[in-house]
């Protein structure tokens, strides 16, 4: 008789303490991507690891060259990003190539 | 049926065939066309998916990891409460929590206080008044993608705010028991969500001691009478009533008590607007000194009308919309049909307090066929009134033009 309670009770508690004690969710896949262009290794292999490539894609068209330089700056020296310092102009070469078409 | 066209112009249209932005669309609709439906903001390079994340509707997604979801405009026609599957998400850095165990979460109060707290939810429901209140949380970037000249960052229309119902208990309640001591300068509160790298800045914010003992600052449990959604903050939240939604730091995890200014990333470096009255600069220059950015602005949109809307000639039309600022309360909302050249007061509607949307309402006539331009401009109760021209930051934070919608009379 014990047993027999004792079962399900547990089921019931391990049932009622997922409900009310933790909250799992499942993100949609990740699909936005970097133009193809001489460079987009360089974003691929540095900017991809902290976010995703929609960050750069968003951004308006025709933005100068000073715009992306301080950005891949702000990404190395603030948000440390592991960017060589001879890779810090390519990069910015392959965006203002890739993302500010006049 | 044809309201597709009319409805969207401005805020941005949907491009699948046959998907209507309405409020009144069944979900299954919805979710059936959502995997090819978009929204094109009215700037360049302004095309947004529409996706549906856990416990939200399809949303316009800017951003993947980490996730930045804004409410489609016409969301706001629905009713004066943003719903929780539809409020807008905005995060930082890509780590963001994924599941949340009740029995394991704990936010802790430590640094200059008498009495250390690791408090349980549990805790935190029943050792302590509960309080309420309707409050709008609107990110510092909002609608940064129509500042002229454009500037780098968030690219977003006008859906990066939401009016919610919020439930919780009262920051100066928890700090109480904690005891502040003597000294104590600043707060500061950090969230679950973090860097995947160690070199990466976490993300926390600070509040002065006045501030945060201002009474209506809360921890909230709730939004909209039910547990705050993941991507919104799940299990608990700051929500500091009038202020831009920065300062509302998702899954708090840890309130510290310091007797300095916080010097942090995101207070001494990010989200600091030119110190000076208008917040502004020359388009395109740079400030001189900085400050970090704090009290929303007034502002107001319509919400019943697009640009391109058509409307007849000698019909009378119910225009609607909504207003709100950083708490003084909405004193009046000034409408214009002819480009604001003229003004006209429009009516109230329901106040839900002085953090609140406020819905106003005016009925238009036109008497002559062709374009007309209309406009919306409010006022405070302690006087801040829409300035009729855009004004400028290198953020593009704070954006409160007065509002204008194109409309046809046939």
């Amino acid at each position: 008789m014990r047993l027999q309670l004792a079962v399900p009770t547990l089921i019931l508690s391990t049932l009622l303490s997922h409900v009310a004690f933790a909250l799992t969710i499942t993100l949609p896949e990740e699909t936005a991507e970097y133009r193809i262009g001489p460079g987009v290794d360089l974003a691929r292999s540095y900017c991809m690891g902290c976010h995703s490539a929609d960050y750069v894609l968003t951004q308006p068209p025709g933005m100068p060259r000073s715009f992306w330089e301080a950005e891949v700056n702000k990404m190395k020296k603030v948000f440390g990003a592991p960017l060589p310092d001879d890779q810090v102009t390519p990069l910015a070469d392959y965006l203002v190539r890739t993302y500010s078409v006049h | 049926m044809d309201d597709s066209q009319t409805s969207l112009g401005r805020r941005g249209f949907i491009q699948s065939a046959g998907l209507l932005l309405a409020g009144s669309v069944a979900d299954l609709a919805w979710s059936k066309a959502q995997a090819a439906a978009k929204i094109a903001l009215p700037f360049a390079n302004g095309e947004r998916p529409l996706v549906a994340y856990p416990q939200k509707r399809p949303l316009m997604r800017l951003t993947t990891r980490p996730p930045q979801l804004e409410t489609p405009f016409a969301v706001f026609r629905e009713g004066l409460l943003t719903p929780n599957d539809a409020f807008f998400v905005r995060y930082h850095l890509a780590n963001i929590p994924l599941s949340i165990d009740l029995t394991s979460y704990r936010l802790t109060v430590k640094g200059l206080v008498s009495k250390p707290l690791s408090l349980s939810m549990e805790e935190l429901r029943t050792g302590f008044p509960t309080v309420e209140l309707v409050a709008v949380n609107q990110c510092s970037g909002n609608s940064r993608g129509f500042v002229v000249p454009r500037v780098g960052g968030g690219q977003s229309g006008n859906g990066a705010m939401g009016n919610a119902r919020w439930r919780g208990v009262s920051l100066k309640a928890v700090l109480a028991k904690a005891g502040v001591l003597p000294g104590a300068k600043q707060i500061t509160f950090k969230g679950l969500d973090a860097p995947l790298l160690p070199s990466t800045p976490e993300f926390v914010k600070a509040l002065t001691v006045d501030q945060a003992f201002d009474g209506e600052v809360m921890l909230a449990f709730a939004m909209n009478s039910t547990d705050l959604p993941m991507l919104n903050g799940y299990p608990l939240r700051l929500v500091v009533p009038g202020y831009y939604g920065t300062y509302w730091v998702k899954h708090l995890s840890e309130i510290n008590v310091i007797d300095h200014e916080f010097d942090g990333f995101f207070m001494s470096k990010g989200y600091r607007i030119p110190d000076n009255d208008c917040g502004c600069v020359e388009p395109g220059t740079a400030a001189k000194t900085t400050k970090p950015i704090g009290k929303m602005v007034i502002r107001s949109f319509m919400t019943s009308l697009d640009d391109g809307a058509a409307i007849r000639v000698g019909e009378a039309t119910l225009v609607q919309g909504i207003a709100f600022d950083s708490g003084a309360g909405i004193r009046e909302v000034q409408f214009s049909q002819d480009g604001g050249s003229s003004w006209v007061q429009a009516n109230l509607g329901e106040d839900l307090g002085n953090y609140s949307f406020r819905p106003w309402n005016i009925k238009l006539r036109f008497t002559k066929a062709g374009p007309h331009e209309l406009k919306v401009r409010a006022t405070s109760r302690s006087g801040e009134i829409q300035p009729l021209n855009e004004t400028w930051n290198p953020s593009g934070y704070r954006r409160n033009v007065v509002e204008s919608v194109r409309v046809v009379a046939l």
